[in-house]
């Protein structure tokens, strides 16, 4: 008990740093995932070559080696030093903007057709089918995904500590070493993880069961709290499967 | 100028002028399969024609031409004595570019055999979002538009329903109204009630009917019901492969088919109930 009141403030600290890693790390990957995956989905090739490109560099190169080269190469070659923290934003979000990309592109391409059709028969031009019709279905479908993915970046914050950046992970093996009590230094981490990841996943959930009312869907694992569970597959109740 | 169409002949009287859509020597392929095989037709301002035929046979995509659903393989269509299909350049045409359909194809509107409702949105919003983005008309006289349109089509209370809380046939009427709150001056309708449960389709075609009768909106329809088609056509086209095998006023057409294509198409479909 000690041990934890003594320490506590320093998680809370590190435990800070790894919140506002992953708060920037998903905006930017947001960002750029809806850009670079609505590009992809243009009939224009050079839109649809800038989606292949990026993709398959940032998906293909270790978020890791991306922050490094920020912080170590970026200076020697345009004598601008850049922040370690916004040099890890940058690296998480263009690992994890390049996953999301591939997840919106997945997504618009799932809208129906017809539905597409029923826009040009309204003749609504390319920006507002995507803002009024593509984005709107295309969003209930992409949320699962990006939920996982910001878990996975939440996560990938830890490798910041090799750059020098106090976070959780840091300030969890800095502690180790100071008082030698591995099991507690590492529990504590343990648990502030995960309760952020619950956090994340609580969000995410309650975001799902909007885009799906807003398309006509009641959330199918039942109402209020009920609703944050995972719903239950399709036939799992006698005369609801179709 | 639109080339001379070639069926005037039929056109029912009274209703006449400028043609509004020609097909000018129309192919249409997917891949090998030739679906239209160079059709000429035409349809004046106000008409009325309803397109039948064995599946396959091609009515849909015309449909869809008109629509800008597809695009033409060889040919032309003109719609309003102007190029449609294609626009002019130089001294010849071009297929047409996306700005320039756009431009041409506010006039058209079409009802899909699926509704298509948007499910992101509320009726009124089905309804409104297309006059108020697409046309730029006020938000206030969109929505007045779109409760009488409702009214008409009968589902004035299901304004502010979703779409997800309606029956095929009350969602098949807010499309309905959706397309007629462009103000559309052809009017496209792809098989709408074949999707539908028998006991919903008469209230679809009494709407329909109404249109008909109250509208001088030109109307372009592929359907199975031929009492409907009957009721509401000035002209009757039967198609097969591609091309168009008998034409005629819907009384001829029914009572006295001539093509023995269009003999064992009605007999066919009279024989399964409809």
């Amino acid at each position: 008990m000690e041990f934890l009141e003594q320490q506590l403030p320093r998680y809370a600290d590190g435990a800070w740093i790894t919140i506002q890693l992953t708060v920037g790390g998903a905006a930017l990957a947001f960002v750029l995932a809806m850009a670079i995956g609505i590009l992809g989905t243009t009939r224009f090739w050079w839109a649809r070559a800038i989606t292949t490109v990026f993709v398959e560099t940032f998906r293909g190169i270790a978020a890791l080696v991306v922050m490094f080269w920020f912080v170590f190469a970026f200076p020697d070659l345009t004598g601008f030093e850049l922040d370690p923290r916004f040099a890890a934003i940058l690296a998480l979000g263009l690992n994890v903007g390049a996953y999301g990309a591939e997840v919106v592109r997945a997504a618009i391409n799932a809208v129906p057709p017809s539905q597409v059709e029923a826009t040009v028969a309204l003749n609504y031009s390319w920006t507002q089918r995507m803002r009024l019709v593509v984005l709107p279905q295309a969003w209930a479908q992409m949320l699962p995904t990006f939920g996982n993915l910001v878990i996975e970046l939440m996560k990938a914050t830890a490798v910041v500590y090799l750059v020098g950046i106090v976070d959780l992970t840091s300030v969890a093996q800095q502690i180790r070493s100071a008082t030698g009590q591995t099991f507690v230094a590492f529990g504590v981490a343990f648990v502030l993880y995960y309760l952020l990841a619950q956090v994340l996943i609580l969000g995410m959930r309650a975001l799902e069961n909007r885009a799906g009312k807003k398309l006509g869907r009641a959330p199918t694992g039942g109402g209020g709290i009920l609703s944050l569970l995972r719903p239950p597959s399709v036939g799992t109740k006698v005369g609801v499967a179709k | 100028m639109p080339p001379s169409d070639t069926h005037d002949n039929d056109r029912p009287q009274g209703v006449g002028g400028e043609d509004l859509i020609v097909f000018d020597q129309v192919v249409k392929r997917f891949g090998d399969l030739t679906v239209l095989d160079h059709l000429d037709f035409s349809v004046s301002p106000g008409e009325r024609v309803t397109l039948i035929g064995p599946s396959g046979s091609g009515k849909t995509t015309i449909l869809r031409l008109v629509m800008t659903l597809e695009k033409v393989t060889e040919g032309m269509i003109w719609i309003g004595g102007k190029p449609f299909s294609h626009m002019p350049r130089g001294s010849g045409f071009t297929p047409a570019s996306e700005s320039y359909l756009r431009s041409r194809r506010k006039s058209i509107g079409m009802v899909f055999q699926q509704f298509n409702l948007f499910p992101n949105m509320s009726v009124r919003k089905n309804i409104i979002e297309a006059p108020v983005n697409v046309l730029g008309t006020p938000k206030e006289e969109a929505n007045a538009h779109a409760e009488e349109l409702l009214d008409l089509v009968g589902l004035g209370d299901k304004i502010d329903a979703h779409p997800t809380q309606l029956s095929g046939g009350q969602q098949q009427r807010v499309a309905i109204a959706r397309a007629l709150a462009m103000r559309p001056e052809i009017l496209l309708l792809d098989e709408v009630t074949s999707a539908l449960d028998p006991e919903l389709v008469a209230g679809v075609l009494d709407v329909l009917r109404e249109v008909a009768e109250t509208t001088d909106i030109t109307m372009l329809c592929v359907t199975h019901e031929m009492s409907f088609a009957r009721d509401v056509s000035h002209r009757v086209l039967m198609f097969d492969k591609g091309r168009i095998a008998e034409e005629g006023h819907p009384d001829q057409m029914f009572n006295d088919p001539r093509h023995e294509r269009t003999q064992a198409f009605l007999k066919s479909v009279l024989e399964n109930g409809n």
